[in-house]
Order: C-alpha cells, then structure tokens, then sequence
C-alpha cells in the first residue's frame, strides 16, 4: 500500500464535515464570538497551516469540554487541535490571575493555614470586589472553602499504618480538591476501599496541570507531569482517582496536549467508580448496602466524564444502592471548565451555558447532585444552591461498612 | 475594414487574459472570446509553481532567465495571486550529489539566486522534506494562484474597456483578400451566431490553438503533453519542493492555498483527446512514490483530488516525452509565415512567462496598427495587488478582521474592501472549508461574470476544500439561483458541479476521501433530494 490510513498528526482530515460537533458545542451557543469548534478546529486548522496570520484569538473561548470530541464519529481531536492552536499560535501570556487560579497547589499550601481569613476574605463583598477590580475574577463568583485540615494529614495520622495488611493495594491520585477543599472524598475513598479489602497508597504527587493546561503555563503542566508519570511507575499499582478531570489529564492530555508518552501507565490510571464496578464483575469484592439509606439524587455527568465513556459505572454503582431514587439529568455542561467560569470576561457565557442544568436540577429538586467533578460541584453549589456530592462519598454513606468489610474478608 | 475592435483576442487562458490587459492598457479596443469560462484550459490545470526559473535552469538558460525575471515582476504586482514561499532542490541518496554544483552554477549564470545550504538547515527550514536528504539549495521559488491571476487580468481589462465574451466559441475565422477580419462565434449559451469584426486577431488559444489556426487555413503544430497531477488536503510543507537532479516525473511539490500539490507526469497524447483527460491509476501511484520522497508525510496524508492538464507546447523534434522542449516563447506574425495578414499566435510558453508573452504578442499587434505606446504591464499592479501582502491588506480594511475577512483578503487581495463583508450576512460562510462567505459569492455573481457553479469555484474557491462541495454546492446554488433568477436550470448545474467535483475524487477514492464521498452522496440524495445520480 502506498498510501498509509492516517495518522496522528493530520488526525484533523478525518473530519467528514459532518458538523455534528457543532451541534454538541456548548460555547457556541452562547457566544457568538467563538467559531465553533469545526470552524475553530480541523478546517481552521488548514489555514494556521497557511499563514499563522489567520490563527483567531477568539479560540480562547474553547471551555475544552470535549463535548465536540464525545460526539466525533471520526475520533478528531477537536479539542486538542485547538488547544493545540492556541500554544502554537497564541498570544495569551498568564498573568497574576492565571498564575493564581492554575496555582491549584501552591495556593492551597499557602491558603490553608490560613483558612478561616482566607475563606472570610474570599467570601466577603470587599474580598471579591478587589479580586474583580484587579484580578479579573469576576465578582459574582463564589470561591471554594478551603479545609482547615487536608486529607493528607489525616490518612498518615488515621490510616496509613494499616495499609500494608491488605492484600491488594492501588495508588491514590487524590488531587487538589481533595487535599484542599474536599477532604471528605479522600476519607471516602479509603474508608470505601478499605471496607472491600484493598490498601491505599499515596504518591508525592503534584498537581494533574489541567489548570495551566487552560491558563497557558504548559511548561509548568509538563514539568507536573513528568513528576507525576515518575510517581505512576516507581508506585507500580493502579492509580485510583476520585476527580473525572484530573482523570482526563492524566490519560489523555498528557500525550496529546503535553506530548508525553503515557501508554505503558495510561490503561492503570482509572476513577473510583470504573476501578470498583471492573472488580464486581471479576466477583473480586462485594457492596452490602445499609438497609436504612434513603436519599433522592440526581446524577450530572461531567463532560470529561462523558469524554471517558465511564459515566455508564458510576450509573451501575449508584443503581445497586438500594433506597436510592436516582435521576440521571441530561447530558450538558455545567459551565464553568476548571477556571474558566472563574475569568470575569467568561462569567456569563458560562452561567449561560449551565443555564438548562440549573433549571433541570431546580424542577427536579433532588435531596443533592451527584458529580465526579470539583468544578462542576462549585459551579452548581453557586448556581442553584443544591449541594453536590463526589458519588463515592455517597456509596461511602450507602455502604454498612461493617458488613461490607466481612463480606470481602478472605 | 468594418466597424470593430482594434483586436480581438481568442482564448481566456492566462495569455488571452494577459494579452487583453496589455492591449487595453495601451489603448486598443479589445474583444476577449472564451469558448468556455476563462482559466479553463491549461491554466487552470497546472502545479501553481511560481518558478525562479531553477527547474530550467541547466537545460534551457533561456527559459531560466524569462522565469526569474517574471518570477520577481509578479512578486511586485500580483500580490494576492503569489505567494513568496521560497524553494528547496534537495538531493536523495540515490540522486547524484555532483549535479548540484552543475545545478547551482547554471541557476547563478541565469540570474537565479541559489544558495546551497546544510542538510540540516533544510530539515529546520521545512521540517516535512525527506529527513535521507544529502544536499539542498535553496532558490527564489513560490506559488501562483492561476485562476486568481487570470481573473486579474480579465478584470483589469475589463475595467480599462476590454469586452469579454464567456462560453462563446469560435467556430469560424473571417477572411477578405488575405487578411483575417474577424471571426464568426456562436454563443453557447443561447445557440446563437454571430460575426465580430477586428483589426488585428490574436489566436491565444494555448493547445486549443492549433484548430483556431486550422480555422484560419496556417498551421500550429501543438504538441499535446499531458501532465497529471495530486491535491492533497493541507499544506504539507511550507515551501517548494523540488529533486535536484534532470526534470523528471512528480518531483515538485507545490504549497498552494490551503493545500499541496505533487506532479506531475508526462505523456504524449492524441490532440483528439485534449478535451478529456483522465488520470490513470498507474499515474496516481508514480505521483505518490516519487511524492513521498519529496516528503514522506505525504503518504499519510488525505488526498483530495487527481487531475491533469494538457502542456500546450510547440511540437519540434521526435523527443517523446516532450521535456526537452524548450519552454520558449512562440510568437507568429502570420503575415510573415503564412501571408495570412492581421493574424497573430502566441503560444509555447507557460505560466510562468504569460505577462511576457502578453508583451510580445501586443507589441506584434500595436506594429500592426501602427502604435507606438510602450508595455507597462510589469509596472502597474492588477488588481487586488495594490495596497501589499495578506497581512497588511487586511489590516489596511479593517482594523481587526475577522477570520473570514481574512481569508477573502487571502484571495481577492485590496478587492476585498469592495466587497461586502462587514455586515453578518456578508460575513455568513458558504464554503466552510474554505471560509468562503456570502459576500464573496454573491460579489463574484454580480461582477466576475459567473455563469455556473463551476465557474463561481474557480472565482473564489468555494467547494475545493476537504469536503469538495458537500454543503456548500446547494448554498451556492441558491445564490446563484436567487441573483440570476434562474432556479429552473439550477438542479443540473448543482449536479454538474457534484460530478465534477467527483470526477476529480474518483482515482484516488479510497479512506477519508471515500467516506467523505459517501456522506456526501447521502446528504445530496437522501437529505437534500437532488436525485439522478446527485454524485
């Protein structure tokens, strides 16, 4: 054969034309200025290929939600040619504010000593003006509360010793979230694993980038993930996470926006939800359920979520709880992607784009949300005042432990 | 002599074009004729390679030096029809390194500025060329836009009184008492004859020449090449490429718009079937063997399109692959030759070189009708070409353009500001691929003398883009139908335009080119309804 089947490279020519991605776009539909991702992706990328002059900056508006990529059935990577684009082509240079909301871990170490202040300052009129005047961040938008006490100081001092007795263990990629803001998903996670009899372990990792991924500081993501892929190897287990984006990041943005080779760790890197249903099905643990859980959930699917194709496990698992009234809302972003709804000149198109999942989630009226992502959690707490739970936190309150513990005894 | 034009000029090629500028310019009353739409023949099936004149260089210095000297006017006054790209001669482990200092030697005695450099530097200059390259040089080549720059001409023309007559076609040369008159077209659109009368005819028919010639009653032995050639979806390299060593089949790799374009072979072929050339698939798989050493990424990369041009080259000697030929200018006062008075051939030539033959065959005209004023056709910009490059042009338009204000300053140049592209219907996009918008289309309607989809294509570039014309050839048609209220014909022009764009599709229809056929046929058929073999 002398002419190949294509490859990586100019994966964008197997774009069909067909359009669907512009259905799926969630940015399109409220922002005029961005052209969509057809436009923004494979057919403009034949004309950055001509002359760099007809880069348009307006793909900063790309939410890289991947909805585009979810609904390509000729597997372009949309997305990451646009991204790819914007670090090719771009002007953006990261500011005080870029820096300050891709510094998921550096903030976090610095605010959470602090916490109360932090949180009061941050959560106060006077707080969010001066970071809408001179940070553009914008006003309306309500920052997540930093935990007085992280996850990783309570797992060495709570758990740690008892890890080893287990006789299968994985690593914990936990994330920013949950050493920061979220620590229940964290205790969640090693109460649940315990419970069915695999240890947990925890790496020095960093944070997953996806954060200077979107504020164009890549060569700190790349430096995160090299780190992170050395940690992966030396822990030689699976790697076991509770966030669907850090989940994403890990998999899939490091070879195709960071360039670097993940394959031989990149199958082991899985959420909670698919890591638990894969070890139902081999019938290597058992779930007892409390008889006396009762709860009306409803399930948003992040789009990263979607973009891994797992939602379909977190559904399974969420199904087997007894007790448990279960919607699932319709596929559609929350809006806010990591930091995005974060920057003053997004805030309304992402308001505007979590606009039907706010109103689905109002007539619906559920007890709470369940979700796989942090952001999505802040963006729906803020939008609607439901709260939103990590759905292992849920399984964590479903779950008899007791039981579940002699069951997976062996 | 009757009422008429000073000339009148056969042909709406790139030298009927040209020559009709040259002529109205020196302020002749000029009658173009067209069989078909202009940029149909030759012109338009060719590499788009604006040479430096390199590729000539150690065969025929002559040629050499024409293309150099062309190469910098269009640089200077066709700034939208050109593209400054730059070219590399790269050698091959199986190419012989020592041809490079006979090649360097003969580029620097035709004036062509060749400079060889690093093996290494050429893989940084263009990362996409053969990594095994032992040698390269680097010369002044670049890239031509054939229609944009016939188009060029024909609006200049037009714009300094030139009349045009498109799908008008020749059938007869008018004669009194040795001198030709004028000629007897028929008007292929509404079936109706007619005679025009000029002083001077000037037979620019490129390989079409030879029976205008026959018409006349003299002879112009055209010797009929037929080259072939491949579109690939996207700009491969940024440069040109080309082998260092003897011209030889599909060793030119040509970055031209928004795509690549590898060629081209060489075959003789019967002059009866100029009209219908095909390409083989035997041709299909030299152009992609030889293109993949230019640059192996073209084996993975999509194919849009085959298609081939007949070289309108003057016949001599028995050489049977026609590459020896000169590429050398022939301008025949058949006075001189034939006794036939007031008629004129311009022909052999190329590309490359029309503007210079435009010159020679107005100055023959003008020695006719006794005028003395001088060319300036390598002086004054054609259209489009005023203000500067791409970049500049838009910005000089608006002071933040849009993307598709861009690409439309991409191909009209300054004529961009004269088409309405700052409201959103202006701005709406009929050609995604492309970025063709409304404004440009219906502009092109109203002024470019568009009678066909087919003809707005080679007006705008609207539907040569990675899906050839899956969407975009129903807006397009009802455009064209709305401004020409002639919705009645505008189903079998839609489904002339599907076939052609499939004609070009079919020899290299496999992978993604394929599946995109298919979409295509489904929308076309099953979507949209346009039945009877919409592809």
């Amino acid at each position: 054969m002398i002419h190949n089947e294509h490859i990586r490279s100019s994966n964008f020519e197997e774009c069909i034309k067909c359009t669907i991605c512009t259905e799926f776009c969630p940015v399109i539909e409220v922002n005029p200025l961005f052209p969509g991702p057809k436009q923004a992706g494979p057919d403009g990328e034949r004309f950055r290929l001509k002359n760099s002059f007809f880069f348009d900056e307006n793909l900063k508006y790309c939410m890289n939600c991947k909805r585009c990529e979810t609904a390509c059935p000729s597997g372009v990577k949309i997305a990451d040619i646009i991204h790819s684009a914007r670090m090719d082509y771009g002007t953006v240079i990261p500011h005080l504010r870029e820096r300050i909301l891709a510094g998921t871990d550096v903030m976090g170490t610095l605010a959470r000593p602090f916490a109360p202040i932090v949180n009061a300052v941050a959560g106060s009129k006077a707080g969010k003006t001066v970071m809408d005047k001179v940070l553009g961040i914008d006003h309306r938008r309500s920052f997540p509360k930093y935990a007085g006490h992280g996850f990783i100081g309570w797992f060495k001092k709570e758990k740690a010793s008892i890890q080893d007795s287990f006789p299968s263990q994985v690593a914990f990629f936990h994330g920013c979230s949950v050493e920061y803001q979220h620590p229940e998903v964290g205790k969640a996670f090693v109460e649940v694993l315990n419970a069915v009899g695999v240890g947990v372990r925890l790496m020095d990792e960093k944070c997953c980038g996806v954060a200077m991924i979107s504020n164009a500081m890549w060569p700190q993501a790349r430096r995160n993930a090299i780190h992170n892929l050395k940690e992966f190897r030396k822990a030689g287990l699976p790697v076991v996470t509770t966030s669907s984006t850090c989940t994403l990041t890990l998999r899939d943005e490091y070879p195709n926006i960071l360039a670097l080779r993940n394959d031989d760790v990149r199958e082991d890197i899985v959420i909670v939800e698919k890591f638990l249903s894969d070890m139902l099905d081999e019938g290597d643990i058992k779930l007892v359920f409390r008889p006396d859980y009762k709860a009306k959930v409803a399930y948003h699917v992040p789009c990263h979520m979607e973009k891994l194709g797992w939602s379909i496990f977190t559904r399974r698992l969420l199904e087997m709880v007894p007790g448990l009234e279960l919607t699932v809302l319709d596929p559609g972003c929350c809006g806010i992607a990591g930091t995005y709804g974060f920057k003053k000149e997004n805030y309304q198109y992402a308001q505007a784009i979590g606009q039907p999942l706010f109103d689905e989630i109002r007539a619906e009226d559920p007890e709470y949300v369940v979700s796989e992502c942090e952001t999505c959690k802040w963006q729906i707490e803020m939008s609607t005042g439901y709260k939103v739970v990590n759905p292992i936190v849920l399984l964590y309150e479903a779950l008899d432990l007791d039981k579940t513990r002699e069951a997976n005894m062996r | 002599m009757k009422d008429g034009y000073d000339v009148i000029i056969i042909g709406g090629g790139i030298t009927g074009a040209g020559t009709a500028r040259d002529c109205a310019m020196r302020g002749l009353k000029v009658l173009l004729i067209e069989r078909n739409d202009i940029a149909t023949g030759a012109t338009g099936r060719n590499h788009g390679l604006l040479h430096s004149g390199a590729r000539y260089a150690v065969t025929d210095r002559e040629s050499a030096a024409e293309c150099i000297r062309e190469n910098l006017i269009l640089k200077r006054i066709a700034r939208n029809c050109v593209e400054d790209t730059s070219g590399l001669f790269i050698s091959l482990p199986e190419d012989d390194l020592a041809y490079q200092a006979t090649f360097v030697q003969s580029c620097l005695a035709a004036g062509i500025d060749a400079r060889i450099i690093d093996p290494k530097e050429a893989l940084t200059m263009e990362p996409s060329v053969n990594p095994e390259l032992t040698g390269a040089v680097v010369v002044p080549d670049g890239s031509v836009d054939p229609f944009r720059l016939c188009l060029a001409n024909v609006i200049d023309a037009k714009a300094r009184g030139a009349e045009v007559l498109v799908y008008h076609e020749v059938v007869d040369v008018l004669q009194e008492n040795g001198r030709v008159i004028g000629v007897r077209v028929l008007d292929k659109v509404h079936g109706e004859v007619k005679d025009c009368y000029g002083s001077v005819t000037v037979n620019a028919g490129g390989i079409w020449g030879h029976h205008i010639a026959s018409l006349a009653g003299v002879n112009v032995g055209m010797f009929p090449a037929k080259g072939a050639l491949l579109i690939f979806a996207h700009r491969v390299a940024k440069l040109v490429l080309n082998r260092c060593r003897k011209p030889a089949n599909a060793d030119i790799l040509v970055p031209g718009d928004t795509v690549s374009i590898i060629g081209t072979t060489s075959t003789r072929i019967p002059y009866e079937e100029c009209d219908d050339v095909r390409v083989t698939p035997d041709e299909v798989d030299l152009l992609l063997r030889e293109g993949a050493l230019l640059s192996p990424s073209l084996s993975s990369t999509r194919i849009l399109r085959a298609y081939a041009g007949v070289r309108p080259l003057v016949a001599s000697g028995d050489d049977p692959t026609g590459r020896s030929i000169s590429r050398g200018i022939v301008c025949i006062d058949h006075e001189v030759r034939d006794g036939l008075k007031d008629f004129i051939t311009i022909t052999g030539g190329k590309l490359m070189t029309y503007r210079l033959m435009a010159e020679q065959a107005t100055d023959a005209v003008c020695a006719r009708l006794g005028i003395s004023a001088r060319c300036t056709t390598a002086e004054v910009h054609l259209p489009g070409s005023e203000i500067g490059g791409l970049e500049e042009t838009a910005r000089k338009i608006w002071e933040v353009p849009t993307t598709v204000q861009k690409a439309a300053v991409g191909r009209a140049g300054s004529r961009a500001s004269q088409i309405e592209l700052d409201s959103d219907e202006g701005q709406g996009i009929i050609c995604e691929c492309e970025e063709v918008s409304y404004g440009e289309i219906a502009s092109a309607v109203d002024h470019l003398d568009v009678r066909t989809l087919t003809d707005l294509r080679r007006r705008t570039r609207f539907g040569m883009g990675t899906c050839q014309g899956e969407l975009c050839g129903f807006r397009a048609a009802g455009v064209l139908a709305m401004k020409t209220g002639n919705a009645s014909s505008a189903r079998k022009d839609l489904r002339d335009f599907m076939n052609e764009r499939w004609k070009g599709m079919f020899p290299i229809a496999w992978g993604e080119t394929l599946r995109e056929a298919a979409f295509t046929q489904w929308v076309s058929k099953e979507v949209l309804g346009l039945e009877d073999n919409g592809i």
